[in-house]
């Protein structure tokens, strides 16, 4: 198994970073000896097959590592977020996968001993900055989790709270404009519309599920990440978020953490194996379930882990 | 990467894979045997032979029925992906190569029928030569390609590719000495015939053998080579 990457990577990673060099402040540009793959300096990525970079992201992380503590959560992973795509991230439990996730919208400062160093830039801006709002980030970069967890408030309110807050809405009409559109383009307004007023806790699981999601779309968000949404769902709710996922491509990024390889295959275009903290392998959905390049990629899509 | 049909953490898909690729493997040894049987009873106008080639032929139906069924049982279970999915895929198109083969099989058998009816039909010196040789040629492509393909092995494969050049190179002259037999003596023209439908049928085992080397390659590299020239694949025997 030969790793391309070098070759591959070497230019792509060499151009985008000289883009980026604007905000990031140190020279990038890539001397002669870079060129000729003389530097010995690791690149960023440089331990991940594949193209981890795409033409305007949405968001790139760079040379990304999470500490819990003592415990090395993630290894040097860079990684672009497309506009209006899927990526989706797999690999065993304890992988990393949930935690680059979480990394995207700062969740993981809610975690006492997690300590995050390395870049992520959301159009261009570090996310990490000092000045950057958290709230503000969250409201950009939404979440949509393995349990539905509405509030426990009803249908309308779980969705009219985030644009109430981030003040969205001017008058009630505009709040009400906002809900509709937000439960029709996660696929339940028809179900809901007649009994708004009834909790949202009412509602079957994978309907909670697309509440969720109307909830995170609600404030003009740019990213949906989410983390295994179908795995407390059965097969038809599974395929109805699915179908959703597709539908929302294109207005948003998606970065969605599953344990189905079947699913990744389905809904994302692109995919990312993460394997004890590193990112092993990214590339096209379609090549990485056919043809992966990787060993540890192969084994674990075929079934073959110990 | 190529070490496909062991360790499966669900260890059933691991038994199931394997009895695809074996009796894929035995189907081919069936019909490589109907290949060469066909040769014999047609060099020794065997008709007892030709025919009990002919009866064998249910056999060869019956394996191309049954790992078909058993691979789309497998990926309908299994959803198998990458390296698996491709060998499952590859073992699916091998075996229409080689049911394909068990048809020019037949062919040759049926030639063997007729020329034992007829007498002035019997083959020329030279021309039970060229059908002797041929039938090696193409007998001994067809094992190779079944051997690459147990082993998965890419260079074998690329070997069995290589030499259906010279197999296509083989049966057009032996067409050419068939011609200038057919001119010198027109009333042999029936005969003639039927030795090119012979060797029509052997050059199409070599055909088939290649096609299996490709399928072969399909899984090693995970590039699909089925209309890729032979030069391009023998490039890749030599590692690009």
């Amino acid at each position: 198994m030969t790793v391309d990457n070098e070759t591959e990577m070497t230019p792509v990673v060499a151009e985008d970073r000289s883009v980026a060099s604007g905000e990031a402040g140190v020279n990038v540009k890539p001397s002669h000896r870079q060129r000729a793959g003389l530097d010995l300096t690791p690149q960023p990525g440089a331990g991940t097959v594949g193209t981890i970079t795409v033409d305007n992201p949405i968001m790139s992380s760079r040379d990304v590592n999470v500490y819990y503590g003592d415990k090395h959560a993630i290894k040097n992973v860079s990684l672009d977020i497309a506009r209006n795509q899927v990526i989706a991230m797999i690999g065993p439990s304890g992988c990393g996968k949930s935690t680059f996730l979480r990394c995207l919208n700062r969740m993981n400062d809610t975690i006492e001993s997690a300590r995050v160093t390395g870049s992520i830039t959301m159009d261009g801006r570090d996310i990490y900055d000092r000045r950057q709002d958290v709230v503000q980030l969250r409201a950009r970069v939404g979440m949509v989790f393995q349990k539905p967890n509405p509030f426990p408030k009803s249908i309308y309110e779980n969705v009219a709270y985030g644009p109430r807050i981030h003040g969205l809405a001017a008058d009630r009409v505009e709040l009400d404009e906002i809900v509709q559109t937000s439960l029709n383009r996660a696929g339940l307004w028809d179900e809901v519309k007649d009994r708004l007023a009834n909790p949202g806790t009412s509602l079957s699981g994978g309907q909670q599920q697309r509440l969720c999601i109307a909830r995170t779309i609600a404030i003009n968000t740019e990213v949906i990440l989410m983390d295994e949404p179908c795995s407390a769902l059965d097969p038809i709710a599974t395929a109805r978020i699915e179908d959703l996922i597709d539908e929302l491509r294109a207005s948003y990024a998606i970065c969605i953490v599953t344990h189905s390889m079947q699913q990744a295959a389905r809904v994302s275009q692109r995919t990312a194996y993460f394997h004890l903290g590193d990112l092993i392998e990214v590339g096209e959905t379609d090549r990485i379930f056919t043809n992966p390049r990787h060993k540890l990629t192969e084994d674990y899509i075929t079934g073959r882990f110990g | 990467m190529t070490e496909l049909t062991e360790g499966h953490t669900v260890k059933g898909y691991d038994v199931d894979l394997a009895g695809l690729r074996i009796r894929l493997l035995e189907m081919g040894g069936l019909v490589l045997d109907q290949v060469q049987r066909a040769v014999a009873a047609l060099a020794g106008a065997d008709g007892p032979a030709a025919r009990a080639v002919l009866a064998r032929e249910e056999q060869v139906n019956g394996y191309d029925l049954r790992i078909d069924e058993d691979s789309i049982t497998l990926i309908a279970r299994r959803q198998p992906m990458a390296s698996d999915l491709r060998t499952i895929i590859s073992i699916a198109r091998a075996v229409s190569d080689l049911e394909r083969v068990g048809d020019e099989a037949k062919k040759i058998a049926y030639a063997a029928l007729d020329s034992g009816g007829k007498r002035n039909t019997k083959l020329s010196a030279q021309l039970a030569r060229d059908v002797r040789h041929m039938a090696h040629f193409a007998a001994s492509m067809l094992h190779d390609a079944l051997d690459a393909f147990d082993r998965m092995d890419a260079t074998g494969a690329v070997n069995v590719a290589r030499r259906d050049t010279e197999l296509n190179a083989e049966f057009q002259s032996a067409v050419r000495r068939l011609v200038t037999q057919a001119m010198e003596d027109p009333r042999r023209l029936a005969a003639v015939l039927d030795a090119v439908t012979v060797l029509k049928a052997l050059e199409h085992v070599g055909d088939h053998a290649k096609n299996i080397a490709r399928h072969v390659l399909y899984v090693v590299e995970g590039r699909d080579v089925r209309h890729e020239d032979t030069n391009v694949l023998i490039a890749m025997g030599e590692g690009k």
